[in-house]
């Protein structure tokens, strides 16, 4: 449908696009996706000429932009940009209307047109149609401002950053209505952002620029499981599930050291003592030779202690371990599939290094989310 | 005698001077605006001459009037067209320097918009940048006639009539009546301009970019 062959654009010195070839299907939704600067909307602008490249042929239907006049070619295709561009002169109904009427459409069938868009994005007509841009919400414009680049019906829709201004709420609404549009009215859209989850949202394909070049062309699945780079990475962020770092960090990452311990033969009311004092509710008990015994709970104190006996009696086996060199991913999972508060973190002669708790993970995440967190 | 009675012995004499006077106005501002809008909208298309060409008439609008009507009187003569002549280019200044920025103040994401979705450059100049200019257009075209209206009075000094004969007459013969004949309508008539006008912009603004509620 749009092929790029060896395209070239610079301004001055600095080379926007860089020999780019690519192609894109008929009813491909591609995300043009990259760092500021890297010749996405370049890219996209040269599709409907408003920039010329130095070098190189764009074909749609393999037929040479070059050769046809931009004005007509430009009608044949859709434009949606960040700032909307709404013209707030014109009505709604003006405003969607622009292109059918540049075309000399009928009025019955511009008529038609209004009210079958305004329908699409649940604005019923006699609401809606007769207002101007400045009477309604930032997402009801860049609605409109959709609608006015399908209104002549054009295979092709170009989008430079759609919802980039619009608050996260809108901009969710916006992006599921214009994959459900592209989907029923199967256009190809070629559709830049710099937002990767917008990307992974709505691509079929995602095309990732950098100086002027694709680093990689493919679908979301394959871009998150195999990213070509480490660019591509941190622009996946968190979507990724490793290469954030997470994978190299170890239990002993996240265990808590302060940890309350006595040996088997210290008296009951010792530990109960200690327990209260440290307002905890378990603890750990250890061997002679210091090797980790298992722990005592103070429901088990309270339902079979006797004064003046040792704790190594009340031992429970009721417990989970792990080294502290595993991974802490397993060490969660082992958590999170137990159903204990909190897992012991062993070294290696068995002696105890540590625990993590339900609580301790729980903060481990959310500083892993939002940075540090207060105790 | 009484500035109320001369007005009514005089009465057809100072109605043919307004009446000459409205004339000299509408016709220099008229002339004004068919120069400079399209010279304005030019200077859009062509930045760099900007400046320059508005510095150019800038200076030609300090030039004190009683110097341009001498040399209009000079090169033309005597009578109504060398007044219009020079009222003509003394108008075009504030409509020029008003259609330009009013043009080049429209927002570049209609612009862009407008030429994205496949509007020729005249498309864009018809539907978009001039009713989008236009308040700004209209304001200038105001601040002409108003200029207008008092740099007339001056054209009764080379015999082109107006309200300015009854004033000058009046300074020559110290007669207070003829001055006030003069001086009074003209004033009156730069507020009925004024306004007529202002009426005009409300009516001329696109209903989208009117402030709620005005």
């Amino acid at each position: 449908m749009i092929k790029f062959q060896q395209v070239s654009k610079s301004y001055g010195k600095a080379l926007i696009l860089d020999n780019l070839s690519f192609e894109i299907k008929k009813g491909e939704f591609v995300v043009l996706i990259g760092p500021s600067g890297c010749g996405k909307t370049t890219t996209l602008r040269t599709i409907n000429r408003l920039i010329e490249p130095d070098k190189g042929e764009v074909y749609i239907d393999g037929k040479n932009i070059k050769e046809q006049d931009p004005v007509a070619l430009r009608r044949t295709i859709g434009y949606v940009i960040q700032q909307i561009g709404l013209f707030p002169n014109m009505t709604v109904e003006q405003n969607i209307l622009v292109v059918p009427k540049l075309l000399k459409y009928p009025k019955e069938k511009c008529d038609e047109i209004v009210r079958e868009l305004l329908n699409l994005v649940n604005m019923p007509y006699e609401e809606n149609a007769h207002k101007y841009p400045s009477e309604l919400s930032g997402g009801q414009q860049q609605r409109i401002g959709v609608l006015r680049a399908l209104a002549a019906s054009p295979p092709i829709v170009l989008m430079d950053e759609p919802f980039g201004a619009l608050d996260p709420i809108t901009r969710d609404a916006l992006q599921e209505e214009v994959k459900r549009i592209q989907r029923k009215l199967k256009k190809t859209i070629v559709f830049v952002t710099h937002d990767m989850e917008e990307a992974l949202r709505m691509a079929d394909t995602i095309v990732f620029m950098n100086n002027g070049k694709i680093v990689q062309m493919a679908s979301p699945e394959e871009m998150l499981r195999n990213p070509a780079d480490d660019l591509i990475k941190s622009f996946m962020g968190r979507h990724i599930s490793n290469g954030n770092g997470a994978e190299g960090l170890l239990a002993e990452d996240f265990m808590r050291t302060k940890v309350l311990k006595a040996h088997k033969t210290a008296h009951i009311l010792a530990c109960i003592d200690m327990m209260s004092r440290r307002d905890v509710n378990s603890m750990i008990v250890l061997n002679e030779d210091d090797t980790f015994a298992g722990t005592v709970s103070i429901e088990a104190i309270k339902e079979h202690g006797k004064a003046g006996s040792e704790i190594g009696d009340l031992i429970s086996t009721e417990f989970i371990t792990i080294g502290r060199k595993s991974p802490a991913r397993e060490a969660f999972e082992k958590l999170l599939s137990s159903p204990y508060n909190y897992i012991v973190i062993l070294n290696e002669k068995n002696t105890v290094a540590g625990l993590i708790t339900r609580t301790g993970m729980a903060k481990a995440m959310g500083e892993a989310l939002w940075g540090e967190l207060p105790s | 005698m009484k500035f109320l009675d001369f007005i009514a012995a005089n009465r057809a004499l100072i109605l043919e001077c307004l009446w000459r006077h409205i004339l000299l106005v509408v016709i220099s501002v008229a002339v004004g605006i068919i120069i400079a809008i399209p010279l304005g909208v030019l200077l859009t298309r062509h930045k760099r001459a900007a400046g320059p060409v508005l510095g150019v008439v800038g200076v030609v609008q300090t030039i004190p009037g009683l110097v341009m009507l001498g040399f209009a009187l000079l090169l033309f003569g005597i009578g109504l067209k060398p007044a219009l002549i020079v009222l003509s280019i003394y108008s075009v200044l504030p409509i020029l320097r008003n259609a330009y920025t009013g043009i080049t103040d429209v927002e570049v994401s209609y612009v862009d918009a407008a030429r994205g979705i496949g509007m020729t450059g005249g498309q864009i100049l018809r539907k978009v940048e001039l009713p989008l200019a236009m308040p700004s257009i209209i304001s200038g075209i105001r601040i002409s006639t108003v200029y207008i209206v008092s740099w007339a009075t001056l054209a009764g000094l080379i015999g082109a009539g107006g309200l300015g004969d009854l004033i000058w007459t009046g300074l020559s013969t110290y007669n207070t009546n003829y001055i006030l004949a003069g001086a009074v309508p003209s004033a009156i008539l730069a507020f009925a301009f004024s306004g007529l006008i202002g009426l005009f912009q409300r009516v001329l603004t696109p209903r989208g970019l009117r402030r709620r509620g005005t």
